[in-house]
């Protein structure tokens, strides 16, 4: 479902002397539909690189990175977005959103963007985030106003809304707390169960070994680490 | 009658004007822009229409003036007289005997002839200005039949008031074309602007614009399908003549409020009175 | 797929002083697309350009039209081009005052692009003009009043109202959000993210605010001196900037 073959990526820094740093060389790993792959290595490996290029976020300067037949290093800006839309999610660890707009309306749109009718794209919405433990009452307030454990749940059920057949899950289960940490790691469970390749970064060791079957040490790749 | 040429303009200026006439007419609706002369009277007192008479006139004609209707109101005597000294054309007050009638802001009620001309005082030939003070952009809109905001003046009528309110200068659609102001004649005289056998001639003396309709040309008020136009009147008979058909004049007779509803055709309202016809307020 | 717009070597020259050069992308249905640079980068002049405002110098600015399919918009007859203005094509300008007729009530205004393509029933205008005044979060009972005595905001709304009521599929925005507080801006944003979404529309939107592409665009063009430096999807472009110019604007925003 996720193939990555002999990616690399460089930054130019064109305001900092054109300092050219080489973040990631040769990274080439493959994820299966209902497989879950952990991204490890130190801080600064290029973990959320790594996760960000497949994502289309980063360009790619070199290597084929394949989701679903499509290749996001060579893809028109609409054919990216059609993905994002239809195949591949991403829990980022960061909620950007509207201002204002109600976080039953934020958790849904992934599914309003996919044509589904307002009414049971928030019914799901409804689900996701009584699942999650936001209570009733929030939902009609834009979540810009929440906590970060809160904001982190609203970004897991935007993220978890509609059954995307590939995931990234940056850092799902951090700052949440045991009973929420669980409600997640089932979600994760479910989705492997109907058959979504995932790839994550998980900082807890014991979430780690519980949903991921392969863990890929991105520090292997990264060239400054190397040496 | 050795001190002014025949009408007063000099021939090279009637030609000039003759000119814009004939594009007129050729072009009904379409606002033809002419080289308008300083005349001996302010603007606004009917410098565009005496021009257009003075290009008009020829010595056998039989000239008439009308100002709202009446014969004898200031604005009329003086221009029948200054085509009296300078054309040396016989005048009238019948309708039916005038060859040439000037008119500010009516139409006679008694129905035109063919031979005859209605030449027409226009203040604001523009009927898009009020929307759109451009200039440059209005006569784009005519030229593209970019029309819409016409209605949108209507619209702005009805929001305001439940009703088209607009009772004079009431804009026309003329042969499927041109949108045209009428010049402030009442609404109620918009239906006899359509199908008339008189050739009917506009002048904008300030503005410099004349524009025409020949005989028999089809002239549409604009309106909406659910406010259709209506063309209205004061819902009296005459008081002097008890024509219930003509346009009416409202009078204020005492310092009690007391008024009367009089036709605002003086030639009409004395030829019925002549007939033998009377209203309530005859004395 | 046609593209709904395709714009290809456009170049408007002042004198000496270039406007725009040599800019040329596709557009495709339901797409959104930001143009940013700094003042006097071009980004104006290229959507007045490609709005039919100015005349380019060179380059096409082809449109798929309903009837005709694809056709160069700068060749095209002027009364056709106008006809798009009112049907197809929507200009929101920065300044709500550009936009409307002050002088007409809100409803009048919204229903002059109805009335403008012959529409003559008194009481369908005011009902759709009523319905859009709802959609933009106008309360129904300003209907007759003039944008006047509307706030900056709702003047804005109201001018977006005016150009989506023919339903147009491309909708050109000239720092919409420019001059409006904070507050109203986002509202702003909420309502042409769900139109944008809910009717399918193409737009393209100039701006020199980041955060406003970030979360209307789905593509990104950067301009500077008149070129495009950069052009890609809006959230690559704005966190991994290639050019020198893109990164220094991004690097160049407050954080907050």
């Amino acid at each position: 479902m996720i193939e990555l073959k002999d990616v690399s990526k460089t930054f130019t820094l064109h305001n900092q002397g054109s300092a050219v740093i080489e973040v990631i060389s040769n990274v080439s790993f493959a994820v299966a539909p209902g497989e879950c792959v952990a991204l490890t290595g130190a801080s600064g490996a290029g973990k959320s690189t790594l996760m960000r290029m497949i994502y289309g976020n980063y360009l790619t300067q070199a290597g084929e990175i394949r989701i679903g037949g499509l290749d996001v290093v060579r893809s028109e800006p609409r054919d990216i977005i059609k993905l994002r839309r239809d195949v591949l999610g991403y829990v980022s660890q960061f909620l950007r959103v509207v201002p204002r707009v109600p976080t039953l309306d934020v958790v849904a749109e992934p599914l309003r963007a996919l044509g589904v009718p307002t009414d049971e794209a928030r019914d799901r919405a409804s689900a996701l985030l009584t699942q999650l433990n936001i209570p009733e009452r929030l939902w009609s307030l834009s979540p810009t106003t929440f906590s970060g454990g809160e904001q982190q749940r609203v970004n897991i059920a935007r993220g978890f809304a509609h059954s995307y057949p590939a995931m990234l899950l940056d850092e799902p289960t951090a700052s949440l707390d045991a009973a929420n940490r669980e409600v997640v790691l089932s979600l994760i469970e479910d989705a492997k169960a109907r058959g979504a390749a995932i790839i994550g970064i998980f900082h807890d060791e014991a979430a780690r070994t519980r949903v991921c079957d392969r863990e890929i040490d991105v520090g292997r790749f990264t060239p400054g680490m190397a040496a | 009658m050795t001190e002014y040429n025949f009408a007063y303009l000099d021939e090279q200026t009637k030609r000039m004007i003759r000119r814009a006439i004939l594009k007129g007419l050729a072009i009904p609706g379409y606002q033809v822009p002419f080289a308008s002369r300083e005349m001996p009277m302010p603007y606004g007192w009917g410098t565009g229409g005496v021009q257009v008479s003075a290009a008009v006139l020829t010595p056998k004609d039989m000239f008439k003036v009308i100002d709202q209707g009446a014969d004898d109101t200031t604005n009329a005597v003086s221009i029948r007289t200054f085509f009296q000294r300078t054309a040396g054309v016989a005048t009238t007050t019948a309708t039916s005997d005038a060859t040439v009638i000037q008119t500010r802001h009516r139409i006679p009620e008694e129905p035109l002839h063919e031979g005859q001309i209605l030449v027409y005082q226009v203040p604001i030939p523009e009927p898009l200005r009020f929307l759109e003070p451009r200039e440059s952009e209005t006569r784009k809109m005519h030229s593209l039949e970019e029309y819409g905001l016409m209605h949108v003046k209507l619209y702005e009528d009805i929001s305001r008031h439940g009703h088209i309110a607009t009772s004079y200068a009431y804009p026309v659609k003329v042969e499927g074309r041109y949108v045209m102001d009428p010049s402030p004649i009442p609404k109620f005289d918009n239906p006899k602007l359509g199908d008339m056998a008189a050739i009917q001639l506009f002048g904008a003396g300030r503005e410099q614009r004349i524009y025409a309709l020949p005989p028999y040309t089809q002239v549409v008020s604009l309106d909406f399908e659910d406010h259709p136009f209506e063309a209205s009147k004061a819902d009296h008979p005459c008081g002097m003549c008890g024509a219930t058909d003509s346009y009416l004049d409202e009078l204020i007779i005492d310092d009690a409020g007391g008024r009367m509803f009089v036709c605002s055709d003086t030639d009409y309202c004395e030829a019925r009175q002549t007939a033998g016809h009377k209203g309530k307020d005859a004395a | 797929m046609t593209p709904l717009l395709s714009v290809q070597g456009i170049t408007k020259r002042y004198g000496a002083h270039i406007g725009c050069a040599d800019v040329s992308f596709d557009l495709y249905p339901g797409e959104v697309m930001g143009i940013v640079g700094e003042s006097g980068s071009g980004k104006s002049t290229l959507l007045n350009c490609m709005a039919g405002h100015l005349t380019p110098d060179a380059g096409q600015v082809v449109f798929d039209t309903r009837t005709n399919g694809p056709r160069d918009t700068i060749t095209m007859s002027e009364p056709e081009r106008r006809m798009l203005g009112r049907t197809d094509w929507a200009f929101v300008h920065q300044h709500a005052r550009d936009g409307l007729r002050m002088g007409v009530s809100a409803g009048g205004n919204v229903g002059e692009r109805l009335m403008a393509v012959g529409e003559r029933n008194y009481g369908d205008i005011r009902d759709k003009a009523t319905d859009w005044l709802g959609r933009v979060e106008i309360d129904a009972s300003r209907v007759d009043d003039r944008p006047t005595t509307f706030s900056g905001g709702m003047q804005q709304r109201l001018q977006i109202a005016r150009n989506l009521v023919t339903g147009p599929r491309l909708v050109f925005m000239d720092e919409p959000t420019g001059g409006l507080d904070v507050s109203v801006q986002a509202r702003l944003l909420d309502l042409l993210r769900g139109l944008v979404r809910d009717m399918g529309l193409s737009a393209i939107i100039v701006t020199h605010d980041l955060a406003v592409v970030r979360l209307l665009a789905d593509r990104l063009m950067v301009m500077k001196s008149g070129r495009v430096v950069e052009a890609g999807l809006t959230d690559q472009v704005l966190d991994d900037p290639q050019h020198a110019y893109s990164q220094l604007l991004v690097s160049s925003v407050l954080q907050v």
